[in-house]
């Protein structure tokens, strides 16, 4: 008897963030060209994924948009909650579940703290930094909101690409770190180049008279790491990863403290 | 008699030797701890099964210029605190295992 089953339209973009696929499915048109032009640069041709998220879109109706994220991990799948969304991933099967409404700051939300646990057990991290690569190297600009992340990325001389202005994305390889491109963007509102290099070093920013760079002891450097990482899991190991991460990090890459005016001179001792 | 007091390093923490500092960092609440030089040293003898007079004699008396007595005096009071922030443990008795070790600029 005919009528019995209807199909659904499934339409479905990989969006890869430092080398890692993640593909996204929804039943929404409106909702997969959002996403296409959300991270435009970093959607894969490939169909190729490594992990798979099918969305279920809401009405956003959920109380509480400021709400602290949290995410714990129960039975082998991640929990991930927040006021606007909430989302689960298991990373045994390489398949998670998001329910938001029509928007793209949940699912960035989702994407970071899935490429946060992703990095953790690799030795990585996702780090409040701006990044660029010049002369074939990373550099990082690490600080909180104001210690001029935005104004730093503005600097840049026309020969750096920049990865981020905001959030950048650290890979440990066998040949040492390796900086990606993201989409998560600051105040630029500029979406990073989707490419990498080998990280040279890590500056931590400040504001100041003039243009200097000063090297950082291990443990400051350590601690301020770990100050400027993202991390969302309440849970234990998660924790001592990153812990491990920062530590091997500040023992393998330079890390210096840049205090610079806000003109672009300061890129002459960056490169 | 005075009573023995084992203390060993908490498995719920990560340590990590960064130049010349100890940091130890809480899988509760993430938060990170500085050791100073005593608490490094408490740290990094807290076995279990040594008993803290016997840590203060070898190492701290070794180390610093103070007298036993008041060496342990403040080294308990120092274990007590480390107790209280979860990173170490504090017993009447041996203490089993220590899983957690600290690494010491270790190469991945």
């Amino acid at each position: 008897m005919p009528g019995l089953a209807t199909s659904v339209e499934r339409y479905s973009v990989v969006i890869a963030i430092g080398g890692v696929p993640v593909r996204v499915n929804t039943i929404d048109a409106n909702f997969l060209e959002m996403l296409q032009d959300r991270y435009a640069g970093f959607v894969s041709a490939e169909g190729d994924a490594e992990f798979d998220f099918e969305v279920d879109l809401a009405a956003p109706a959920f109380p509480d948009p400021n709400a602290d994220v949290s995410v714990t991990h129960r039975s082998g799948r991640w929990f991930m909650q927040r006021g606007d969304f909430h989302a689960e991933w298991e990373p045994a099967t390489g398949t998670g579940r998001i329910r938001q409404s029509a928007n793209p700051y949940s699912i960035d939300a989702v994407l970071r703290i899935v490429h946060t646990l992703v990095l953790a057990k690799q030795g990585g991290f996702l780090l409040h930094s701006a990044s660029a690569i010049r002369n074939g190297k990373a550099f990082l600009f690490a600080g909180v909101s104001g210690a001029g992340k935005t104004t730093i990325s503005r600097l840049a001389p026309a020969d750096a690409t920049l990865l981020t202005d905001e959030i950048s994305y650290v890979r440990y390889k066998s040949e040492g770190y390796v900086a990606f491109g993201t989409p998560f963007t600051g105040e630029l509102a500029k979406l990073g180049e989707n490419t990498s290099a080998p990280v040279a070093a890590l500056y931590l920013l400040a504001q100041g008279p003039e243009n200097r760079i000063d090297p950082v002891a291990a443990p400051d450097a350590g601690r301020e790491l770990l100050a400027n990482m993202l991390f969302f899991a309440e849970d234990q190991e998660m924790v001592h990863w990153a812990f491990q991460a920062a530590c091997d990090f500040v023992h393998r890459v330079p890390v210096y403290r840049l205090t610079f005016v806000p003109d672009a001179r300061v890129w002459e001792m960056i490169g | 008699m005075n009573r023995k007091l084992y203390v060993a390093r908490s498995p719920r923490i990560a340590a990590r030797m960064l130049g010349e500092e100890m940091l130890v960092m809480s899988g509760q609440g993430s938060t990170l701890f500085t050791l100073n030089p005593t608490a490094t040293i408490l740290w990094q003898a807290a076995d279990g099964a040594t008993p803290l007079d016997e840590i203060v004699e070898r190492r701290i008396c070794a180390e610093f210029e103070v007298k036993p007595e008041d060496a342990l005096r403040d080294a308990e009071a120092l274990a007590e605190d480390l107790a209280k922030h979860g990173i170490l443990v504090i017993s009447e008795q041996p203490i089993a295992s220590t899983p957690v070790v600290p690494q010491e600029q270790q190469q991945r």
